[in-house]
Protein backbone atom coordinates (compact mmCIF):
# COMPACT_ATOMS: atom_id res chain seq x y z
CA UNK A 1 0.00 0.00 0.00
CA UNK A 2 2.71 2.19 0.51
CA UNK A 3 4.45 1.92 -2.14
CA UNK A 4 1.18 2.10 -4.20
CA UNK A 5 0.95 5.35 -1.77
CA UNK A 6 4.53 7.12 -3.39
CA UNK A 7 3.65 6.18 -6.79
CA UNK A 8 0.81 8.07 -6.62
CA UNK A 9 2.34 11.14 -5.16
CA UNK A 10 5.07 10.93 -7.65
CA UNK A 11 2.88 11.45 -10.22
CA UNK A 12 0.78 13.87 -8.64
CA UNK A 13 4.20 15.72 -8.63
CA UNK A 14 5.09 15.09 -11.88
CA UNK A 15 2.26 16.28 -13.32
CA UNK A 16 2.27 19.20 -11.09
CA UNK A 17 5.07 20.07 -12.14
CA UNK A 18 4.53 19.96 -16.04
CA UNK A 19 1.39 22.53 -15.46
CA UNK A 20 3.75 24.82 -13.22
CA UNK A 21 6.14 24.63 -15.88
CA UNK A 22 3.76 25.55 -18.55
CA UNK A 23 1.19 28.59 -17.48
CA UNK A 24 -0.17 29.99 -19.80
CA UNK A 25 -3.45 31.55 -21.43
CA UNK A 26 -2.55 30.80 -24.92
CA UNK A 27 -4.33 28.33 -27.25
CA UNK A 28 -1.53 26.20 -27.12
CA UNK A 29 -1.09 26.22 -23.27
CA UNK A 30 -4.77 25.10 -23.08
CA UNK A 31 -4.53 22.88 -25.37
CA UNK A 32 -1.44 21.24 -23.66
CA UNK A 33 -2.92 21.65 -20.16
CA UNK A 34 -6.48 19.47 -21.12
CA UNK A 35 -3.96 17.05 -22.50
CA UNK A 36 -2.54 16.63 -19.03
CA UNK A 37 -5.59 16.24 -17.20
CA UNK A 38 -7.42 13.96 -19.81
CA UNK A 39 -4.43 11.77 -19.19
CA UNK A 40 -4.69 11.95 -15.46
CA UNK A 41 -8.16 11.47 -15.20
CA UNK A 42 -8.34 8.43 -17.75
CA UNK A 43 -5.56 7.16 -15.55
CA UNK A 44 -7.48 7.78 -12.51
CA UNK A 45 -10.68 6.22 -14.20
CA UNK A 46 -8.35 2.85 -14.80
CA UNK A 47 -7.50 2.87 -11.06
CA UNK A 48 -11.00 3.28 -10.17
CA UNK A 49 -11.68 0.41 -12.47
CA UNK A 50 -9.49 -1.92 -10.76
CA UNK A 51 -10.64 -0.86 -7.28
CA UNK A 52 -14.11 -1.66 -7.76
CA UNK A 53 -13.93 -4.43 -9.86
CA UNK A 54 -13.98 -6.82 -6.77
CA UNK A 55 -15.84 -5.09 -4.49
CA UNK A 56 -19.84 -5.82 -3.72
CA UNK A 57 -22.26 -6.28 -4.98
CA UNK A 58 -21.23 -8.26 -7.96
CA UNK A 59 -23.48 -7.12 -10.67
CA UNK A 60 -22.94 -11.11 -12.49
CA UNK A 61 -26.27 -10.82 -14.01
CA UNK A 62 -25.79 -7.57 -15.45
CA UNK A 63 -22.00 -8.99 -16.35
CA UNK A 64 -23.90 -11.60 -18.44
CA UNK A 65 -26.51 -9.14 -20.02
CA UNK A 66 -23.53 -7.16 -21.39
CA UNK A 67 -21.62 -9.89 -22.70
CA UNK A 68 -24.59 -10.88 -24.59
CA UNK A 69 -25.07 -7.40 -25.90
CA UNK A 70 -21.00 -7.25 -26.72
CA UNK A 71 -20.50 -10.55 -27.91
CA UNK A 72 -24.10 -12.13 -29.44
CA UNK A 73 -24.97 -9.25 -31.05
CA UNK A 74 -21.81 -8.25 -32.40
CA UNK A 75 -22.13 -11.62 -34.55
CA UNK A 76 -23.43 -11.24 -37.62
CA UNK A 77 -21.04 -8.04 -37.62
CA UNK A 78 -17.64 -10.17 -37.44
CA UNK A 79 -19.48 -13.19 -39.37
CA UNK A 80 -19.07 -11.19 -42.39
CA UNK A 81 -16.46 -8.66 -41.92
CA UNK A 82 -14.58 -12.51 -41.15
CA UNK A 83 -15.64 -14.08 -44.09
CA UNK A 84 -15.35 -11.57 -46.77
CA UNK A 85 -11.97 -10.70 -45.64
CA UNK A 86 -10.55 -14.55 -46.13
CA UNK A 87 -12.01 -14.66 -49.55
CA UNK A 88 -10.67 -11.84 -50.25
CA UNK A 89 -7.33 -12.35 -48.78
CA UNK A 90 -6.77 -15.49 -50.17
CA UNK A 91 -7.60 -14.55 -53.49
CA UNK A 92 -5.33 -11.78 -53.56
CA UNK A 93 -2.22 -13.99 -52.40
CA UNK A 94 -2.77 -16.56 -54.86
CA UNK A 95 -1.70 -15.39 -58.05
CA UNK A 96 1.93 -14.27 -56.86
CA UNK A 97 2.71 -17.62 -55.10
CA UNK A 98 1.35 -19.29 -58.18
CA UNK A 99 4.15 -17.19 -59.85
CA UNK A 100 6.34 -18.63 -57.34
CA UNK A 101 5.06 -22.03 -57.58
CA UNK A 102 4.23 -21.57 -53.59
CA UNK A 103 0.35 -22.21 -53.91
CA UNK A 104 0.73 -24.93 -51.88
CA UNK A 105 1.97 -22.59 -49.12
CA UNK A 106 -1.37 -20.49 -49.25
CA UNK A 107 -3.02 -21.79 -46.04
CA UNK A 108 -0.24 -21.18 -44.08
CA UNK A 109 0.27 -18.00 -45.23
CA UNK A 110 -3.64 -17.50 -44.17
CA UNK A 111 -3.30 -19.26 -41.15
CA UNK A 112 -0.41 -16.76 -39.86
CA UNK A 113 -2.18 -13.41 -41.34
CA UNK A 114 -4.97 -14.87 -39.69
CA UNK A 115 -3.86 -15.28 -36.41
CA UNK A 116 -1.05 -13.12 -36.26
CA UNK A 117 -2.90 -9.73 -37.39
CA UNK A 118 -6.13 -9.90 -39.22
CA UNK A 119 -8.52 -12.15 -36.42
CA UNK A 120 -7.67 -9.73 -33.35
CA UNK A 121 -7.29 -6.85 -35.70
CA UNK A 122 -10.33 -6.99 -37.79
CA UNK A 123 -12.60 -8.11 -34.29
CA UNK A 124 -11.03 -4.91 -32.56
CA UNK A 125 -11.34 -2.18 -34.96
CA UNK A 126 -15.13 -3.83 -35.64
CA UNK A 127 -15.56 -3.64 -32.20
CA UNK A 128 -14.45 -0.41 -31.76
CA UNK A 129 -16.99 0.86 -34.41
CA UNK A 130 -20.30 -1.01 -33.32
CA UNK A 131 -19.43 -1.52 -29.38
CA UNK A 132 -17.70 1.51 -28.47
CA UNK A 133 -19.95 3.74 -29.62
CA UNK A 134 -22.69 2.26 -28.47
CA UNK A 135 -21.17 2.07 -24.87
CA UNK A 136 -20.11 6.20 -25.51
CA UNK A 137 -23.68 6.83 -26.77
CA UNK A 138 -25.74 4.85 -23.85
CA UNK A 139 -23.42 6.10 -21.20
CA UNK A 140 -23.11 9.50 -22.62
CA UNK A 141 -27.10 9.84 -22.35
CA UNK A 142 -27.25 8.37 -19.44
CA UNK A 143 -25.01 10.62 -18.15
CA UNK A 144 -26.89 13.73 -19.68
CA UNK A 145 -30.21 12.75 -18.85
CA UNK A 146 -28.91 12.80 -14.90
CA UNK A 147 -29.35 8.79 -14.89
CA UNK A 148 -26.15 8.24 -13.51
CA UNK A 149 -26.70 11.09 -10.90
CA UNK A 150 -29.96 9.31 -9.71
CA UNK A 151 -28.25 5.95 -9.14
CA UNK A 152 -25.54 7.85 -7.19
CA UNK A 153 -28.96 9.93 -5.15
CA UNK A 154 -30.38 6.33 -4.79
CA UNK A 155 -27.07 4.68 -3.31
CA UNK A 156 -26.14 2.37 -5.90
CA UNK A 157 -22.74 3.06 -7.04
CA UNK A 158 -22.96 3.85 -10.76
CA UNK A 159 -19.65 2.96 -11.68
CA UNK A 160 -19.66 -0.61 -10.73
CA UNK A 161 -23.36 -1.30 -12.19
CA UNK A 162 -21.83 0.55 -15.90
CA UNK A 163 -18.38 0.79 -16.37
CA UNK A 164 -17.03 -2.28 -14.36
CA UNK A 165 -19.63 -4.93 -15.77
CA UNK A 166 -19.54 -3.28 -19.34
CA UNK A 167 -15.36 -3.24 -19.39
CA UNK A 168 -15.28 -6.69 -17.79
CA UNK A 169 -17.28 -7.58 -20.95
CA UNK A 170 -15.60 -6.73 -23.78
CA UNK A 171 -12.26 -7.64 -21.76
CA UNK A 172 -14.23 -10.84 -21.71
CA UNK A 173 -16.18 -11.17 -25.23
CA UNK A 174 -13.08 -9.54 -27.79
CA UNK A 175 -10.85 -12.50 -27.47
CA UNK A 176 -13.77 -14.55 -27.91
CA UNK A 177 -14.80 -12.99 -30.87
CA UNK A 178 -11.40 -12.68 -32.06
CA UNK A 179 -11.34 -16.88 -32.42
CA UNK A 180 -14.83 -16.43 -33.71
CA UNK A 181 -13.29 -14.22 -36.32
CA UNK A 182 -9.98 -16.76 -37.18
CA UNK A 183 -12.52 -19.59 -37.43
CA UNK A 184 -14.81 -17.65 -39.97
CA UNK A 185 -12.02 -16.22 -41.80
CA UNK A 186 -10.12 -19.65 -42.55
CA UNK A 187 -13.60 -20.91 -43.40
CA UNK A 188 -13.83 -18.23 -46.19
CA UNK A 189 -10.38 -19.02 -47.01
CA UNK A 190 -10.82 -22.37 -47.30
CA UNK A 191 -14.06 -22.04 -49.46
CA UNK A 192 -11.22 -20.58 -52.25
CA UNK A 193 -8.76 -22.98 -51.67
CA UNK A 194 -11.24 -26.04 -51.94
CA UNK A 195 -12.64 -24.33 -55.12
CA UNK A 196 -8.81 -24.52 -56.71
CA UNK A 197 -7.06 -27.79 -55.41
CA UNK A 198 -9.99 -29.49 -53.75
CA UNK A 199 -7.83 -29.82 -50.47
CA UNK A 200 -9.94 -30.87 -47.72
CA UNK A 201 -11.10 -29.20 -44.36
CA UNK A 202 -8.98 -30.90 -42.48
CA UNK A 203 -5.50 -31.19 -44.24
CA UNK A 204 -6.40 -27.03 -45.04
CA UNK A 205 -6.77 -26.36 -41.34
CA UNK A 206 -3.54 -28.95 -40.46
CA UNK A 207 -1.31 -26.62 -42.83
CA UNK A 208 -2.92 -23.32 -42.30
CA UNK A 209 -1.76 -24.19 -38.09
CA UNK A 210 1.91 -25.64 -39.06
CA UNK A 211 3.07 -22.75 -38.99
CA UNK A 212 1.68 -20.92 -35.95
CA UNK A 213 3.92 -20.98 -33.00
CA UNK A 214 2.59 -21.09 -29.16
CA UNK A 215 3.90 -17.57 -29.76
CA UNK A 216 1.48 -16.53 -32.16
CA UNK A 217 -1.51 -17.75 -30.46
CA UNK A 218 -0.58 -16.42 -26.98
CA UNK A 219 0.29 -12.64 -28.37
CA UNK A 220 -3.20 -12.50 -30.35
CA UNK A 221 -4.89 -13.67 -26.75
CA UNK A 222 -2.76 -10.95 -24.94
CA UNK A 223 -3.69 -8.41 -27.49
CA UNK A 224 -7.40 -9.28 -27.96
CA UNK A 225 -7.33 -8.93 -24.07
CA UNK A 226 -6.06 -5.91 -24.42
CA UNK A 227 -7.90 -4.13 -26.95
CA UNK A 228 -11.29 -5.54 -25.42
CA UNK A 229 -10.69 -3.51 -22.44
CA UNK A 230 -9.65 -0.64 -23.97
CA UNK A 231 -12.72 -0.53 -26.06
CA UNK A 232 -14.80 -0.96 -22.66
CA UNK A 233 -12.87 2.02 -20.65
CA UNK A 234 -12.55 4.55 -23.60
CA UNK A 235 -16.57 4.08 -24.29
CA UNK A 236 -17.02 3.96 -20.54
CA UNK A 237 -14.62 7.00 -20.34
CA UNK A 238 -16.34 8.89 -22.73
CA UNK A 239 -19.74 8.42 -22.05
CA UNK A 240 -19.03 9.30 -18.33
CA UNK A 241 -17.91 12.62 -18.81
CA UNK A 242 -20.35 13.69 -21.65
CA UNK A 243 -21.72 16.70 -21.27
CA UNK A 244 -23.27 19.75 -22.93
CA UNK A 245 -26.49 18.23 -23.59
CA UNK A 246 -27.55 16.02 -26.54
CA UNK A 247 -25.03 17.12 -28.36
CA UNK A 248 -22.30 15.60 -26.05
CA UNK A 249 -23.75 12.21 -26.34
CA UNK A 250 -23.03 11.98 -29.97
CA UNK A 251 -19.95 13.55 -29.48
CA UNK A 252 -19.00 11.13 -26.58
CA UNK A 253 -19.75 7.96 -29.41
CA UNK A 254 -17.68 9.32 -31.98
CA UNK A 255 -14.73 10.21 -29.64
CA UNK A 256 -15.18 6.78 -28.20
CA UNK A 257 -14.38 5.25 -31.58
CA UNK A 258 -11.92 7.24 -32.78
CA UNK A 259 -9.61 7.01 -29.59
CA UNK A 260 -10.19 3.29 -29.00
CA UNK A 261 -9.23 3.16 -32.94
CA UNK A 262 -6.37 5.15 -32.58
CA UNK A 263 -5.29 3.50 -29.20
CA UNK A 264 -5.65 -0.07 -30.83
CA UNK A 265 -3.02 0.54 -33.63
CA UNK A 266 -0.71 1.53 -31.22
CA UNK A 267 -1.00 -1.10 -29.00
CA UNK A 268 -0.72 -3.08 -31.74
CA UNK A 269 2.54 -2.11 -32.45
CA UNK A 270 3.74 -2.14 -29.03
CA UNK A 271 2.89 -5.85 -28.86
CA UNK A 272 4.18 -6.80 -31.93
CA UNK A 273 7.69 -5.40 -31.15
CA UNK A 274 7.53 -7.23 -27.50
CA UNK A 275 6.90 -10.38 -29.79
CA UNK A 276 9.36 -10.33 -32.19
CA UNK A 277 11.55 -9.34 -29.48
CA UNK A 278 10.52 -12.63 -27.80
CA UNK A 279 10.55 -14.76 -30.60
CA UNK A 280 13.99 -13.21 -31.23
CA UNK A 281 15.54 -15.43 -28.10
CA UNK B 1 -54.47 19.55 1.26
CA UNK B 2 -51.02 21.35 3.18
CA UNK B 3 -50.96 20.24 6.63
CA UNK B 4 -51.95 23.76 7.68
CA UNK B 5 -50.28 23.18 11.51
CA UNK B 6 -47.24 22.11 10.23
CA UNK B 7 -44.45 22.22 11.03
CA UNK B 8 -45.15 20.48 14.18
CA UNK B 9 -42.01 20.46 15.99
CA UNK B 10 -40.14 23.30 15.32
CA UNK B 11 -37.03 22.34 17.52
CA UNK B 12 -36.04 19.44 15.48
CA UNK B 13 -33.92 20.83 12.60
CA UNK B 14 -32.80 18.10 9.64
CA UNK B 15 -31.14 20.32 7.83
CA UNK B 16 -28.67 23.07 8.65
CA UNK B 17 -26.48 24.99 5.99
CA UNK B 18 -23.98 27.39 7.25
CA UNK B 19 -21.84 30.09 5.07
CA UNK B 20 -22.56 28.02 2.07
CA UNK B 21 -20.02 29.04 -0.93
CA UNK B 22 -20.15 27.59 -4.75
CA UNK B 23 -18.49 28.84 -7.73
CA UNK B 24 -17.51 27.69 -11.40
CA UNK B 25 -14.76 28.67 -12.78
CA UNK B 26 -15.34 32.53 -12.36
CA UNK B 27 -19.01 32.55 -11.87
CA UNK B 28 -19.90 32.84 -8.09
CA UNK B 29 -23.46 30.66 -8.13
CA UNK B 30 -24.00 30.79 -4.28
CA UNK B 31 -22.46 33.45 -1.64
CA UNK B 32 -23.26 32.23 1.93
CA UNK B 33 -26.56 30.45 1.75
CA UNK B 34 -27.43 29.89 5.38
CA UNK B 35 -30.80 27.90 5.46
CA UNK B 36 -32.62 25.21 8.39
CA UNK B 37 -34.88 23.11 6.92
CA UNK B 38 -37.57 21.86 10.22
CA UNK B 39 -38.89 18.04 10.72
CA UNK B 40 -42.22 17.71 8.98
CA UNK B 41 -42.01 20.91 6.78
CA UNK B 42 -42.01 21.82 3.24
CA UNK B 43 -39.27 24.71 2.62
CA UNK B 44 -39.75 25.82 -0.55
CA UNK B 45 -37.01 27.84 -2.32
CA UNK B 46 -37.82 30.46 -5.62
CA UNK B 47 -36.04 31.74 -7.94
CA UNK B 48 -35.59 32.37 -11.31
CA UNK B 49 -33.73 29.57 -13.53
CA UNK B 50 -30.32 30.21 -13.50
CA UNK B 51 -29.90 31.64 -9.78
CA UNK B 52 -28.15 27.89 -8.36
CA UNK B 53 -31.26 26.30 -7.19
CA UNK B 54 -30.47 23.10 -8.31
CA UNK B 55 -26.44 23.52 -7.37
CA UNK B 56 -28.00 23.80 -4.22
CA UNK B 57 -29.98 20.96 -3.71
CA UNK B 58 -27.41 18.78 -5.65
CA UNK B 59 -24.95 19.98 -2.79
CA UNK B 60 -27.16 19.14 -0.17
CA UNK B 61 -27.44 15.46 -1.72
CA UNK B 62 -24.22 14.67 -2.10
CA UNK B 63 -23.77 15.62 -5.89
CA UNK B 64 -21.69 18.94 -5.97
CA UNK B 65 -18.87 19.61 -3.15
CA UNK B 66 -19.37 23.16 -1.53
CA UNK B 67 -16.48 25.26 -1.54
CA UNK B 68 -16.73 27.00 1.79
CA UNK B 69 -19.36 26.05 4.31
CA UNK B 70 -21.28 23.56 6.79
CA UNK B 71 -23.79 21.16 5.13
CA UNK B 72 -24.99 19.33 8.05
CA UNK B 73 -28.08 16.59 6.93
CA UNK B 74 -29.61 14.49 9.68
CA UNK B 75 -26.12 15.05 11.98
CA UNK B 76 -24.07 14.39 9.00
CA UNK B 77 -21.92 16.93 7.50
CA UNK B 78 -22.20 15.78 3.53
CA UNK B 79 -19.33 16.65 2.41
CA UNK B 80 -17.16 15.03 4.74
CA UNK B 81 -18.46 11.68 4.07
CA UNK B 82 -16.47 8.47 2.72
CA UNK B 83 -18.60 6.27 -0.02
CA UNK B 84 -20.59 3.89 2.59
CA UNK B 85 -21.68 6.96 4.79
CA UNK B 86 -23.03 8.50 2.01
CA UNK B 87 -24.69 5.97 0.67
CA UNK B 88 -26.42 5.65 3.80
CA UNK B 89 -27.57 9.13 4.22
CA UNK B 90 -28.25 8.64 0.56
CA UNK B 91 -31.18 6.13 1.45
CA UNK B 92 -32.61 8.64 3.85
CA UNK B 93 -32.63 11.10 1.24
CA UNK B 94 -34.95 11.20 -2.24
CA UNK B 95 -34.03 13.20 -5.18
CA UNK B 96 -36.74 14.36 -7.57
CA UNK B 97 -34.70 15.49 -10.86
CA UNK B 98 -36.51 17.98 -12.98
CA UNK B 99 -36.17 15.45 -15.48
CA UNK B 100 -37.23 12.88 -13.68
CA UNK B 101 -34.32 10.92 -15.01
CA UNK B 102 -36.07 7.55 -14.84
CA UNK B 103 -33.96 4.75 -16.34
CA UNK B 104 -35.14 3.95 -19.94
CA UNK B 105 -33.74 1.01 -20.45
CA UNK B 106 -35.88 -0.25 -18.10
CA UNK B 107 -39.20 -0.88 -17.03
CA UNK B 108 -41.30 1.30 -14.25
CA UNK B 109 -40.71 -2.21 -11.69
CA UNK B 110 -37.09 -2.22 -12.52
CA UNK B 111 -37.24 1.20 -12.45
CA UNK B 112 -38.67 1.15 -9.04
CA UNK B 113 -36.79 -1.96 -7.59
CA UNK B 114 -33.13 -1.01 -8.86
CA UNK B 115 -32.26 0.51 -5.66
CA UNK B 116 -34.14 -1.39 -3.47
CA UNK B 117 -32.78 -5.22 -4.39
CA UNK B 118 -29.04 -3.90 -4.13
CA UNK B 119 -29.37 -2.09 -1.20
CA UNK B 120 -31.75 -4.45 0.99
CA UNK B 121 -30.61 -7.91 -0.06
CA UNK B 122 -32.31 -9.70 2.87
CA UNK B 123 -35.67 -8.72 1.28
CA UNK B 124 -37.30 -11.71 -0.60
CA UNK B 125 -38.99 -10.78 -4.06
CA UNK B 126 -42.93 -11.13 -2.98
CA UNK B 127 -41.24 -7.98 -0.44
CA UNK B 128 -40.23 -6.07 -3.32
CA UNK B 129 -42.99 -6.85 -4.72
CA UNK B 130 -45.02 -5.76 -1.77
CA UNK B 131 -43.45 -2.60 -1.66
CA UNK B 132 -43.01 -1.51 -5.79
CA UNK B 133 -46.90 -1.78 -5.60
CA UNK B 134 -47.68 0.11 -2.55
CA UNK B 135 -45.42 2.98 -3.88
CA UNK B 136 -47.09 2.68 -7.09
CA UNK B 137 -50.42 2.87 -5.65
CA UNK B 138 -49.55 5.91 -3.79
CA UNK B 139 -48.85 7.96 -6.55
CA UNK B 140 -51.57 6.27 -8.41
CA UNK B 141 -50.20 4.75 -11.23
CA UNK B 142 -50.41 0.80 -10.64
CA UNK B 143 -51.13 -0.56 -13.85
CA UNK B 144 -47.99 0.92 -15.35
CA UNK B 145 -45.91 -1.39 -13.70
CA UNK B 146 -44.42 -3.32 -16.70
CA UNK B 147 -44.68 -0.49 -19.32
CA UNK B 148 -41.37 1.73 -20.52
CA UNK B 149 -40.84 5.24 -19.06
CA UNK B 150 -41.20 6.55 -23.15
CA UNK B 151 -44.74 4.95 -23.08
CA UNK B 152 -45.59 7.25 -19.76
CA UNK B 153 -46.69 10.98 -20.06
CA UNK B 154 -45.32 13.93 -18.23
CA UNK B 155 -47.28 13.77 -15.16
CA UNK B 156 -46.90 10.05 -14.92
CA UNK B 157 -42.93 10.28 -15.36
CA UNK B 158 -43.39 12.60 -12.62
CA UNK B 159 -45.10 10.19 -10.09
CA UNK B 160 -42.85 7.34 -11.27
CA UNK B 161 -39.48 9.74 -10.21
CA UNK B 162 -41.57 10.02 -6.68
CA UNK B 163 -42.33 6.66 -6.56
CA UNK B 164 -38.85 5.38 -7.18
CA UNK B 165 -37.57 7.40 -4.16
CA UNK B 166 -40.38 6.93 -2.21
CA UNK B 167 -39.67 3.15 -2.05
CA UNK B 168 -36.63 3.80 -0.12
CA UNK B 169 -39.08 5.72 2.59
CA UNK B 170 -36.98 8.72 3.15
CA UNK B 171 -37.06 10.94 5.65
CA UNK B 172 -36.16 13.96 3.23
CA UNK B 173 -37.31 14.78 -0.24
CA UNK B 174 -35.66 17.41 -2.48
CA UNK B 175 -37.38 18.31 -5.51
CA UNK B 176 -35.83 19.81 -8.52
CA UNK B 177 -39.07 21.92 -9.67
CA UNK B 178 -41.27 19.27 -9.65
CA UNK B 179 -43.90 21.13 -11.89
CA UNK B 180 -41.39 22.54 -14.65
CA UNK B 181 -42.80 21.71 -18.12
CA UNK B 182 -46.20 20.25 -16.90
CA UNK B 183 -49.95 21.94 -17.79
CA UNK B 184 -51.85 23.56 -15.06
CA UNK B 185 -53.80 20.61 -14.10
CA UNK B 186 -51.02 18.33 -13.88
CA UNK B 187 -49.66 20.97 -11.69
CA UNK B 188 -51.89 20.57 -9.46
CA UNK B 189 -51.77 17.13 -9.16
CA UNK B 190 -48.62 16.75 -8.50
CA UNK B 191 -48.86 19.60 -5.75
CA UNK B 192 -51.79 17.77 -4.02
CA UNK B 193 -49.43 14.35 -4.30
CA UNK B 194 -45.84 16.07 -2.71
CA UNK B 195 -48.97 17.32 -0.16
CA UNK B 196 -49.96 14.02 0.43
CA UNK B 197 -46.28 12.64 0.55
CA UNK B 198 -45.10 14.83 3.09
CA UNK B 199 -48.37 13.93 5.42
CA UNK B 200 -48.49 10.38 4.69
CA UNK B 201 -44.77 9.34 5.16
CA UNK B 202 -43.76 12.24 7.42
CA UNK B 203 -40.97 13.58 5.41
CA UNK B 204 -39.33 17.12 5.39
CA UNK B 205 -38.83 18.28 2.04
CA UNK B 206 -37.14 20.96 0.32
CA UNK B 207 -39.09 22.12 -3.09
CA UNK B 208 -37.20 24.06 -5.73
CA UNK B 209 -39.65 25.72 -8.02
CA UNK B 210 -40.17 29.40 -9.65
CA UNK B 211 -44.22 28.39 -10.29
CA UNK B 212 -45.49 30.50 -7.79
CA UNK B 213 -48.95 28.09 -7.50
CA UNK B 214 -47.07 25.29 -6.60
CA UNK B 215 -44.99 27.42 -3.92
CA UNK B 216 -48.06 28.56 -2.53
CA UNK B 217 -49.85 25.40 -2.35
CA UNK B 218 -47.20 23.54 -0.79
CA UNK B 219 -44.85 25.34 0.76
CA UNK B 220 -44.62 25.80 4.59
CA UNK B 221 -41.74 28.39 4.54
CA UNK B 222 -40.47 29.57 1.21
CA UNK B 223 -37.22 31.31 0.70
CA UNK B 224 -36.44 33.38 -2.46
CA UNK B 225 -32.91 32.87 -3.99
CA UNK B 226 -31.24 35.42 -6.01
CA UNK B 227 -27.32 36.54 -6.62
CA UNK B 228 -26.26 33.61 -4.47
CA UNK B 229 -28.50 34.51 -1.56
CA UNK B 230 -31.84 34.47 0.19
CA UNK B 231 -33.11 37.81 0.02
CA UNK B 232 -36.81 36.75 1.36
CA UNK B 233 -37.91 34.30 3.71
CA UNK B 234 -41.09 33.28 5.59
CA UNK B 235 -44.57 31.80 5.07
CA UNK B 236 -46.21 32.81 1.41
CA UNK B 237 -47.94 36.09 2.50
CA UNK B 238 -45.05 37.15 4.52
CA UNK B 239 -42.52 37.22 1.34
CA UNK B 240 -44.50 38.30 -1.20
CA UNK B 241 -46.49 41.11 1.23
CA UNK B 242 -43.77 43.91 -0.20
CA UNK B 243 -42.59 46.30 -2.25
CA UNK B 244 -39.71 44.76 -3.32
CA UNK B 245 -39.55 45.39 -7.12
CA UNK B 246 -37.55 42.09 -7.49
CA UNK B 247 -40.54 40.24 -6.08
CA UNK B 248 -43.29 42.30 -7.80
CA UNK B 249 -41.65 41.00 -10.85
CA UNK B 250 -41.31 37.45 -10.17
CA UNK B 251 -44.70 37.76 -9.22
CA UNK B 252 -46.28 39.28 -11.99
CA UNK B 253 -44.03 37.06 -14.73
CA UNK B 254 -46.18 34.09 -12.41
CA UNK B 255 -49.17 35.55 -13.48
CA UNK B 256 -49.20 37.28 -16.88
CA UNK B 257 -47.80 34.20 -18.49
N1 LIG C 1 -21.75 21.27 -13.23
C1 LIG C 1 -21.69 22.58 -13.53
N2 LIG C 1 -20.58 23.07 -14.12
C2 LIG C 1 -20.50 24.38 -14.43
N3 LIG C 1 -21.46 25.28 -14.20
C3 LIG C 1 -22.60 24.85 -13.62
C4 LIG C 1 -22.77 23.48 -13.26
N4 LIG C 1 -23.98 23.33 -12.69
C5 LIG C 1 -24.53 24.57 -12.71
N5 LIG C 1 -23.72 25.48 -13.25
C6 LIG C 1 -23.99 26.91 -13.39
O1 LIG C 1 -24.55 27.37 -12.18
C7 LIG C 1 -25.59 28.28 -12.42
C8 LIG C 1 -26.83 27.85 -11.68
O2 LIG C 1 -27.32 26.66 -12.24
P1 LIG C 1 -28.60 25.91 -11.70
O3 LIG C 1 -28.44 25.67 -10.26
O4 LIG C 1 -28.80 24.72 -12.55
O5 LIG C 1 -29.77 26.95 -11.95
P2 LIG C 1 -31.30 26.79 -11.60
O6 LIG C 1 -31.57 27.76 -10.53
O7 LIG C 1 -32.04 27.13 -12.84
O8 LIG C 1 -31.53 25.36 -11.20
C9 LIG C 1 -25.78 28.34 -13.91
O9 LIG C 1 -25.21 29.55 -14.36
C10 LIG C 1 -25.02 27.17 -14.44
O10 LIG C 1 -24.43 27.50 -15.65
MG1 LIG D 1 -32.51 23.81 -12.14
Amino acid sequence: MNIRKSVVRLINTFYLFLRKYKSGDDLFSKRVDSFFIETYSIHKFIARFFKELFQKPSEFREIIRQCYEVGFKSIPLITLTGFVIGIVFTKQSRPPLVEFGAASWLPSLIGIAFVRALGPLVTALIAAGKVGSNIGAELGSMKVTEQIDAMDVSAVNPFKFLVVTRVVATTVMIPVLTLYCTFVGLLGSYLNVHQNELTSFVTFIESAFAQVSFLDVSSAVVKSVIYGFTIGIVGCYRGFNASHGTQGVGKAANRAVVFSMFLIFAEEMIVVQITNWIASF
Amino acid sequence: MKNENQPGIKEEIVISIRGLYKSFGESQVLKGIDLDVFKGENFVVLGRSGSGKSVLIKIIAGLLKPDQGIVNVIGLKVDKLNQKELQGLRLKMGFIFQSSALYDSMTIRENLEFSMIRNFKHLSSTEINTAVEEVLDAVGLKEKINQMPSDLSGGQIKRIGIARTLILRPEIMLYDEPTAGLDPITCTEINELINEVQSRYNTSSIIITHDLTCAKETGHRIAMLQDGNFFRLGTFEEVFDTDDIRMKSFFDYNFIR
